[in-house]
């Protein structure tokens, strides 16, 4: 029984007899190819990136992003476990080894990236801090805002953010302070203040939980930078790379029109040298990271390219546009390293 | 001869009408004096103001079928129908569909182990042997092995999870605690103050801290490819925080024993093992009973602070039911719900403790 097993494991453990064996660390995709499942860290619960659904099946973008790898690495979305990690466990569990991949709304920041000894991979979604309004007040710029007074929550960076903003701005913004998030939702739904603020992402969350979301908008200025980025543990680049590339590649199977829907068709029949690449039909770019050619065709026909991932979990159910995440091409700023 | 008179005396005469009746009672009971007066006036108030409310929000505008935005048409009223759509993950989490009937396996063993024990239907040593083996069946119903599919701990969830981390927590630490119980009432010195050590500095630091350690430092401290499930971690620290409280809710009990007991026991010649295994403990354990309840409840009702380490226990359920896009809005029902939930298996162990101390002439002294 593997509990008794793993129970016998503490107690050696808590008894001191442990033997301190430091073998050097395998692989992480050897490693993940042995156990057969992908073990990803995802949020215990944040609207859109990962959540279980009402049937028990982890659904969002981070999680998606996990589902991909999983098909890339072993060729079947399924085959992956996912760990709820609470936040000052999302570092740590992925450097220990508890998981292979943490893909939990976390931003990529220098002492994440170098100190805490983390490699992060590529940007999944840009976040910010933004504002919603009351339509009725006809602002359409934050730009707009002089003398309003803003529900934020206090302690956190979002507060000093719209300091710093009103400052730099010249708009004498008056902050009302709360607890917490919902508080200080709660305080703009009641007219305490003219303006709500926090990550964009979870703007749209909270809007739909207001009485009547028609009658609020978001302001498409967003003032501080959050780039969320799913990381892996620092020193085993091959691993990194993969995760990097199936993030790149579904961005680029955008860009190309590749959809879950069309893949396979279009590596038969496509004549666009770098869809034929991406998809596994000439090159070999699948060796480049100890993988097959069919990797990224598997990612895509799982979870679909990065569109069509961000569509089903942040527009279709909570009206999140793609603002900034929208592709570079279509005047966003997510731009993929190309595939060659 | 005349008859002799008898003396029949009249019957009582009834109470004056103020001194019995509702009106008497309301008058001696709630309104005498202005202070209790004007307390139970403004009792009455509130509930005056606010039970029509929270009658008309659960039940008359609640909405208890369809979808979220069936209830959006009704956002006076509580959307029951989310917790129904919400049912299955509340109690299992994320457990695969397809092995959910282990849950309810599990479900119906403890209850039938429950409804036994209180109707006295197991004595003496199959009831003792029956609890015991319950955590070892429940990690096996749940988990998985010899036959059954393995199912991974990270997707163990909802009141299930809580359940068992409550169960197998208080059950192994009852052992344990008695053990260090003893180890504390022990002749050598290493011993008693490897026991007491151990006891005051579990004792001595929030349970929050335990759990902390053991989900967010214990893997630092591990050599590499040497993973324990978080959960097991968790569950760990949890047997080790209540054995430590156990053990001194049975100190009290051991402390409650005339010495001559002991003294009566070496002077027959029974030797110490036995001593306290036909002596001192059912006395001693008879005595802290009712405690021991109280342990129970509060080791269920801390099970909820799992959720700060990750754990998906049912209040991290609730939570994150609540935070399902497709049903934004609605976590007041969903606490709700859950205060319920835990109101009625806490209040039902209170009132068992009560009916074990009422029935047992020995804890009547």
């Amino acid at each position: 029984m593997k509990e008794l097993f793993q129970f016998t494991k503490v107690s050696a453990l808590i008894l001191g007899l442990a033997m301190i064996t430091t073998t050097a660390s395998a692989s992480t995709l050897e490693d993940v190819k042995k156990k057969g499942v992908l073990s990803c860290g995802v949020s215990e619960g944040v609207p859109g990136f990962s959540n279980p659904d009402s049937s028990g099946k982890w659904v969002g973008l981070d999680v998606d992003m996990c589902r991909a790898v999983a098909a890339a690495v072993l060729g079947d979305p399924t085959k992956i476990k996912f760990v709820p990690l609470a936040s000052k466990q999302k570092i740590i569990a992925v450097t220990s080894g508890q998981v292979d991949l943490t893909s939990r709304t976390t931003t990529w920041t220098m002492k994440r990236d170098t100190k805490e000894g983390a490699d992060f991979t590529a940007v999944v979604y840009y976040d910010g801090q933004g504002f919603m309004v009351r339509k009725e007040d006809g602002i359409k710029s934050a730009k707009e805002m002089s003398g309003a007074s803003v529900c934020v929550t206090t302690g956190t960076t979002t507060e000093l953010n719209i300091a710093d903003y009103s400052r730099a701005n010249n708009l004498k913004l008056e902050a009302v302070v709360f607890d917490g998030k919902k508080e200080a939702l709660n305080a703009y739904a009641s007219g305490r203040c003219d303006v709500f603020t926090t990550d964009t992402s979870q703007l749209a969350s909270l809007r739909t939980t207001l009485k009547d979301p028609e009658n609020h908008i978001i302001l498409p200025e967003i003032i501080s930078k959050e780039p969320l980025s799913p990381l892996v543990r620092h020193g085993d680049n091959q691993w990194k790379d993969i995760i990097t590339w199936v993030i790149f590649g579904l961005i680029n199977a955008e860009e190309k029109g590749v959809t879950a829907a069309n893949a396979a068709e279009m590596k038969a029949k496509s004549t666009d040298p770098t869809v034929q690449r991406m998809l596994g039909k000439t090159g070999d770019l699948g060796t480049f990271i100890g993988l097959d050619n069919d990797w990224l065709l598997r990612a895509i026909t799982s979870v679909g390219n990065y569109g069509e991932i961000y569509e089903r979990n942040l527009t279709k159910t909570l009206g999140l546009e793609r603002g900034v995440n929208q592709l570079w091409s279509k005047g966003g700023i997510l731009y993929a390293s190309p595939l060659r | 001869m005349t008859n002799p008179t008898i003396f029949v005396p009249k019957p009582d005469r009834e109470a004056p009408a103020q001194a019995k009746g509702f009106l008497h009672w309301l008058k001696h009971h709630v309104f005498n004096g202005w202070f209790n007066s004007a307390l139970a006036l403004s009792l009455i108030a509130i509930i005056v103001l606010t039970v029509p409310q929270v009658i008309q929000w659960a039940f008359i505008k609640a909405t208890w079928v369809g979808d979220s935005a069936n209830c959006k048409t009704s956002p006076d009223g509580a959307c029951w129908s989310f917790i129904a759509a919400k049912f299955r993950v509340l109690m299992v989490g994320v457990y695969p569909a397809a092995e959910s009937w282990r849950g309810i396996v599990g479900a119906l063993v403890l209850a039938i182990l429950i409804i036994t024990t209180i109707t006295n239907h197991l004595k003496g040593k199959v009831l003792i042997v029956a609890w015991l083996l319950l955590p070892v069946f429940g990690y096996w119903i749940i988990g998985g092995g010899f036959g059954l599919n393995e199912v991974d701990q990270s997707s163990w969830g909802g009141l299930m999870l809580s359940v068992l981390l409550a169960l197998v927590g208080i059950i192994v630490s009852i052992p344990l605690g008695i053990v260090l119980a003893l180890g504390r009432f022990s002749g050598s010195p290493i011993t008693k103050s490897l026991c007491i050590g151990f006891i005051e500095t579990v004792r001595g630091v929030p349970l929050i801290t335990i759990l902390f350690m053991s989900s967010v430092m214990m893997p630092l401290f591990l050599p590499p490819g040497f993973i324990i499930d978080n959960m097991l971690r968790i569950q760990t620290g949890m047997i080790f925080f209540s054995a430590a409280y156990v053990a001194e809710v049975v100190r009290g009990g051991l402390q409650a024993l005339p010495k001559g007991q002991f003294e009566a026991a070496s002077s027959l010649g029974i030797n110490y093992p036995k001593t306290l295994y036909l002596i001192v403990l059912p006395q001693a354990l008879r005595h802290v009973l009712p405690p021991l309840i109280g342990r129970c409840i509060s080791m269920f009702k801390n099970t909820s602070l799992v959720i700060i380490v990750g754990l998906l226990d049912f209040l991290g359920m609730i939570k994150s039911a609540s935070l399902d896009s497709e049903w934004l809005g609605f976590e007041t029902e969903a606490y709700v719900f859950g205060a319920v939930v835990y109101f009625s298996i806490c209040y039902s162990l209170s009132r068992y403790g009560a009916h074990l101390e009422k029935s047992d002439p020995v804890l009547q002294k």
